[in-house]
């Protein structure tokens, strides 16, 4: 069942939560919606659900307008942060809630609800805790449990708001991959609440980025990654390497360090930013970049070896950080102190005053010659 | 092995045992004896007598009249604490803090004080009062004026008791079980009561025990005619001032009574209200 989000708007007194929001969750899609505390995800996922209502705006579920019609007839599944699990009734109980509530004519028999709570708590591998209370299960036990609870409707949107927030690392990553699992073979279109970069990439098949009551940018993991349409986004995907100038011809400058630009750009100052694996570390200066760099640190725990760097000679907010490959440490050998360089393959420009982003691009023959690389 | 235990302020055996002399004795002088002698008093004249005193029609007519107006405000202030409470702890509007404080007034206001403001009220000479006079209506120095005031100075306690638990608890729970269909009152059945149910009873056996021992307030409004508008506790007074000293502390001993029976109640409900606090813990492992 597709979710359409029309032109939503929700002030909380003089606070506006949302600003005129629009999305549209295709069928059997899973959507997260991505960003910091206050940017109005969770609002946005509670009028999706009816907990709360728009101040303008329409919400369509398959093209059918919902926007009036109540939470309870939405029939949407529903994780809520802390579970929320009913706290004096065992796990069966939760579970079997949403079907005990049902009118009389609508409610299936005793033993058949029975047989569909243990069903579902055997699809969540929790069957042997039927009995317990919800203060005798752990975390993760929880969480499974809110999901279980939630689809004992057999919704077909699923919503979930930080569904593994609260949770351990490990944990977490189990229950990601098991949703990710439940999601393909269910086939109902989920939307989720994450702050968490890395759970919105992973999981989701589009990700929409929200920033103070706005959506940044909708696009799928990959595109968002490598193509964000903002600084915003930028700064909050992942780690960036950013190096600011003042452009004099077709040179980019600041104290010591300068990069060379392929084409003269229009603005007088630009940021360039920069993907940890957009940038090559070398001995040398580049023929395009003098970007002097001193290893402050090394960490080797990982798919790849990651160096925080500082600058020599010029200035950054923040300190750099690039990844090499083991093979590359293990022949290159550096230690703590040793000094290098930066070489961009690709770079961000943000022009000053500018939001959007310019992708650049240096070719072959305008970089360095390849023996100088590491 | 011996092990010596480091020593904190008050570990010094004098200074424990000191204090628990203390209290010991405050206890003894301050509650225990004056009960005893409640009895006492009431049966110095035998047992005879004090079935007698129990059984007289006035009295028998003021036990009925201090049950009548519990019986009445109990439900009224059940009602009304879990509405209140409920109004204040789900819902965000202008003037809810205000509303929150001014639950506490009848605490806040003496007893007496708030008999006088229902009497100026509702009485015959009072703007209300008056035109109710019009109207064959008399509500002070009658049963219902009792029962009004007994309301007005009982009508805390639900709330108080339900407030903050049903602040922690929070709404989360409702909105799982709205979403998952369940209706108004399916969801007051079902989910809120069943969590708010031991401090409900408690507020319940609070008001109770109020109800039945109130005075202040009672005596301004009922105009303690004997046999009709007589509660218990101020029968204790009449009896008392008509020197009869046994009658008096036969009901007073009645009112003690109920008092004791509150306080194993209320023992009990707070236990279970720990016990569903912190539970089942221990029982984790037990499967």
């Amino acid at each position: 069942m597709s979710i359409s989000i029309e032109g939503i708007s929700k002030h909380f007194g003089s606070f506006q939560a949302l600003r005129d929001i629009s999305l549209d969750v295709p069928d059997g899609q899973l959507v997260g919606l991505l960003g910091p505390s206050g940017s109005g995800k969770t609002t946005l996922l509670r009028i999706i659900a009816g907990l709360e209502t728009a101040d303008e705006g329409r919400i369509l579920f398959q093209g059918e307008d919902v926007t009036r019609l109540h939470v309870r007839e939405r029939r949407v599944g529903f994780v809520f942060q802390h579970y929320a699990l009913f706290r004096h009734m065992t796990v069966a109980q939760n579970v079997a809630f949403g079907l005990d509530v049902l009118p009389a004519r609508e409610r299936p028999p005793a033993a058949e609800i029975r047989k569909r709570v243990q069903m579902l708590l055997e699809m969540v591998q929790l069957g042997h805790l039927a009995q317990r209370y919800p203060v005798q299960l752990s975390g993760g036990q929880k969480q499974r449990i809110a999901l279980a609870r939630a689809l004992s409707m057999k919704p077909q949107i699923l919503l979930l708001d930080e569904p593994f927030g609260a949770l351990d690392a490990k944990v977490r990553k189990d229950l990601r991959r098991w949703l990710r699992a439940l999601h393909e073979e269910f086939h109902f279109t989920s939307v989720f609440v994450t702050h968490d970069q890395e759970e919105a990439l992973e999981l989701s098949d589009q990700v929409a980025v929200m920033s103070a009551g706005n959506i940044e940018q909708v696009d799928s993991p990959q595109k968002l990654y490598a193509q964000p349409s903002s600084r915003f986004v930028f700064d909050f995907l992942g780690q960036v390497n950013v190096f600011a100038g003042e452009v004099e011809e077709q040179v980019l400058r600041q104290g010591e360090a300068w990069v060379r630009l392929p084409q003269p750009p229009q603005a007088q100052a630009l940021q360039l930013y920069m993907r940890s694996h957009e940038v090559h570390l070398q001995t040398m200066p580049a023929a395009h970049a003098h970007l002097p760099l001193r290893i402050d640190s090394i960490s080797l725990v990982g798919a790849e070896v990651r160096l925080e760097l500082s600058p020599i000679g010029w200035e950054s907010e923040e300190p750099w950080e690039i990844g090499i490959t083991h093979a590359q440490f293990n022949s290159w050998q550096p230690s703590r102190g040793d000094q290098c360089y930066a070489a961009p393959q690709v770079s961000h420009a943000i022009a000053q005053g500018a939001d959007a982003p310019e992708t650049i691009r240096w070719q072959a023959g305008e970089m360095d010659d390849p023996a100088a690389m590491i | 092995m011996q092990q010596r235990k480091t020593m904190r302020a008050g570990d010094q055996p004098w200074v424990k045992w000191s204090l628990i002399a203390l209290a010991m004795i405050t206890t003894m002088l301050m509650l225990v004896i004056p009960l005893i002698l409640i009895f006492d008093m009431a049966l110095s004249a035998g047992a005879g007598t004090y079935w007698d005193n129990l059984t007289n029609r006035y009295t028998q007519h003021a036990i009925g009249l201090t049950l009548l107006v519990a019986a009445l405000t109990v439900p009224i202030n059940l009602v009304f604490g879990i509405f209140l409470a409920w109004l204040v702890t789900r819902f965000e509007f202008p003037g809810r803090k205000a509303l929150i404080t001014l639950i506490d007034i009848p605490f806040a206001v003496s007893p007496v004080v708030a008999g006088l403001l229902y009497l100026l009220l509702y009485g015959s000479n009072g703007w209300l009062g008056s035109w109710l006079m019009d109207r064959d209506v008399q509500l002070m120095f009658s049963w219902p004026g009792i029962v009004m005031v007994t309301v007005f100075v009982t009508c805390p306690f639900v709330a108080r008791e339900l407030i903050p638990l049903m602040q922690q608890q929070g709404r989360e729970e409702e909105e799982a079980g709205v979403v998952l269909g369940a209706t108004g009152w399916q969801l007051f059945r079902r989910v809120t009561l069943p969590n708010i149910q031991w401090a409900l009873l408690y507020g319940v056996v609070l008001t109770n025990a109020r109800a039945v021992g109130e005075f202040g307030a009672v005596s301004v409004v009922s105009g303690n005619i004997r046999g009709e508008t007589n509660t218990l506790s101020l029968h204790v007074e009449l009896l008392y001032q008509d020197y009869n000293v046994v009658g008096a502390f036969a009901s007073a001993s009645l009112l003690a009574g109920i008092a004791l029976l509150t306080i194993v109640v209320k023992s009990f409900v707070e236990w279970r209200q720990a016990r569903q606090r912190a539970p089942l813990d221990d029982l984790s492992d037990s499967r």
